[in-house]
């Protein structure tokens, strides 16, 4: 009666990441009508005896599971979408999720080049009917939205030019502001937010050095610090990715990195996508 | 409708950069010449023969052009060569600098421009001037003048024409609150007026004197000493009535006791080739004289004969 080996190879098929499909049509092929019985008996994790007996599915567990067969669509979905249709499409879900979901913004604002954050825009013309600034300025209401919004907006010149002068006096007006957090939140400071969200990318990294310089501690390390006078958490993790993203190189070093864990505990042709394109170093938003 | 003219033939780029080379040597400059050529060929044509003139003889054309005129000819035929991002570009630059600042320059672009077109002077400013037009504007700007122009030079609209008018009740009202209560530099507003799209601005405040009787403009004219609010005036007209904001700024500079060489000179070469003769119908409606007539008659020399030759005049 029992078939205990498919029953594990079954359980085994359909747990964790993604899902085995090879095991899975193997399993389905050779089943006869005794055999699902005796999965539907011994698989205690997908099914249970109804009052009115008979055996049927856990309702959660086919949740799960539709969850997990759609990871491989997901990945086939976003992996051969435009750079600026997937941008676009973050943008959106991130907004709708709310502030938890605000590092998004930020990260794709800063990590993105002055050309593929424009491209994104026109993708939210072209997918929304709205322009994004527009979105974020009506649905955001918190104190970050001048920085969120001002973030998409930027269009920054991408040359390398740096007026050393300029550099260390906004680095002086930083640091003023740090000072005066607990007066003006940080967040929410003329200055700070035009500093951040107009330079280019080079020059902010010669105002980095310069508050280095004068003040003996990295930006980020004093804006944590300075961030703790205020009250909200949110607003904390938005500045200080904000200025972490603007100094990111390395994405490729993060993923590789994960590279076994992948290996270990995800499935099928879902697994397979992955790997391949982690090998690839598509996953840090190149094409 | 564009007003500049060019002949239905067209002669070749080559020859006009001779005759242009031509028109510079010797004593004395034939500015007839360049006005002939320059004043009667648009932006694609104007960028071909400056390529060409700088791959035939060396030298940019605008530095040759720079030597020989001089004054406010000089200035209307520079502009005017100049490509039409480039020239958003330099005028929006201008307008950042201390003695030449402008708040109303700039809003000018941001505004009347298409959504592209904004773009492109983004662009054009990146190259020409090695950082971008919003951390220029954002630098030297301040207060509640910066909280209205940086967004709107940052500005990326929608240009489709679809409206929600459930958005366009719901955001008239909150701009009737905001003006009731005085609330002129009020977030809010300035999302209204720097996010949304022309078409949904224009629903709005459609709806705005339907519900509330009176345009935006006239409650928006408490006090009319107030700098900031002249400013918003005029970005709502730019934004919905951008025909009767340029014949008002024409009329302004040419009305007055001198003319302002300046806003003459960047509304033709800006329009001209955009919509400046439905701008001078405009100018006659309000004023009961052809604008061409009215800048004969305040202008002289090769300057008014280039703005002449922009704005379509026909001597007859």
């Amino acid at each position: 009666m029992g078939h205990p080996a498919e029953v594990e190879v079954l359980s085994k098929a359909l747990s964790g990441i993604g899902v085995d499909e090879k095991s899975l049509v193997s399993i389905l092929t050779k089943s006869h009508h005794e055999h699902k019985i005796s999965i539907r008996r011994g698989c205690s994790q997908l099914f249970f005896e109804d009052e009115r007996q008979f055996e049927r599915w856990n309702d959660d567990a086919i949740k799960t599971l539709k969850g997990e067969f759609k990871r491989f669509k997901n990945a086939v979905v976003l992996s051969l979408m435009h750079p600026w249709e997937r941008d676009a499409r973050l943008l959106k879900k991130a907004l709708k999720k709310g502030p938890q979901q605000y590092g998004v913004i930020i990260e794709i604002a800063c990590t993105r080049s002055s050309e593929e954050l424009l491209g994104a825009r026109k993708a939210y013309h072209s997918l929304f009917e709205r322009s994004i600034e527009e979105d974020l300025a009506a649905h955001i209401k918190g104190s970050e939205r001048k920085l969120l919004v001002a973030l998409v907006s930027a269009y920054r010149y991408e040359g390398p030019k740096v007026k050393g002068d300029t550099a260390k006096s906004e680095a002086k007006a930083l640091l003023n502001a740090i000072k005066n957090a607990d007066k003006r939140r940080l967040i929410e400071d003329e200055e700070v937010i035009r500093i951040l969200t107009t330079r280019s990318k080079p020059h902010l990294k010669e105002v980095y050095e310069q508050f280095k310089k004068i003040c003996g501690k990295s930006i980020t390390e004093v804006f944590d610090t300075a961030l703790r006078v205020d009250a909200n958490e949110d607003a904390k993790k938005a500045l200080t990715r904000l200025i972490t993203t603007q100094e990111a190189g390395n994405l490729k070093e993060v993923t590789t990195k994960y590279a076994h864990k992948i290996e270990e505990r995800v499935k099928g042709a879902y697994k397979d996508v992955l790997l391949g394109v982690l090998a690839r170093g598509e996953m840090n938003g190149q094409v | 409708m564009a007003t500049l003219t060019v002949p239905a033939t067209v002669p070749s780029v080559t020859e006009d950069c001779e005759q242009l080379r031509k028109a510079f040597s010797g004593w004395g400059t034939n500015e007839g010449l360049i006005i002939a050529i320059l004043g009667h060929r648009n932006a694609e044509q104007r960028k071909l023969i400056r390529e060409t003139y700088a791959e035939t003889y060396g030298e940019d054309l605008l530095r040759a052009l720079d030597k020989e005129l001089s004054n406010d000819f000089e200035r209307v035929v520079l502009v005017w060569t100049l490509d039409p991002a480039e020239r958003d570009a330099f005028l929006a630059n201008e307008a950042t600098k201390r003695w030449t600042s402008s708040n109303q320059v700039l809003m000018e672009i941001a505004c009347t421009r298409s959504a592209n077109q904004l773009l492109h002077a983004r662009q054009a400013y990146h190259t020409r001037y090695k950082k971008s037009l919003e951390e220029d504007v954002a630098h030297h700007t301040t207060g509640d003048f910066r909280k209205l122009l940086l967004p709107l030079v940052c500005s990326y609209r929608y240009e489709g024409d679809e409206v929600n008018m459930t958005l366009a009740k719901s955001e008239a009202k909150l701009l009737h609150e905001k003006i009731s209560n005085k609330a002129y530099n009020d977030d809010d507003l300035i999302r209204v007026l720097a996010t949304r799209s022309k078409a949904q601005i224009n629903a709005t405040l459609n709806h705005y004197k339907n519900e509330y009787g009176n345009d935006i403009n006239k409650d928006l004219k408490a006090d009319p000493k107030d700098e900031f609010l002249a400013l918003l005036r005029a970005t709502v007209k730019c934004l919905v009535r951008p025909e009767r904001y340029f014949e008002k700024v024409l009329r302004l500079a040419i009305n007055r006791r001198g003319t302002d060489e300046g806003a003459l000179t960047r509304v033709v070469t800006t329009r001209a080739e955009v919509d400046l003769k439905i701008i001078a119908d405009e100018y006659q409606r309000r004023n009961s004289v052809p604008l061409d007539r009215a800048i004969a008659k305040d202008t002289h020399g090769d300057y008014e004969k280039m703005l002449l030759a922009l704005a379509g005049h026909v001597e007859a």
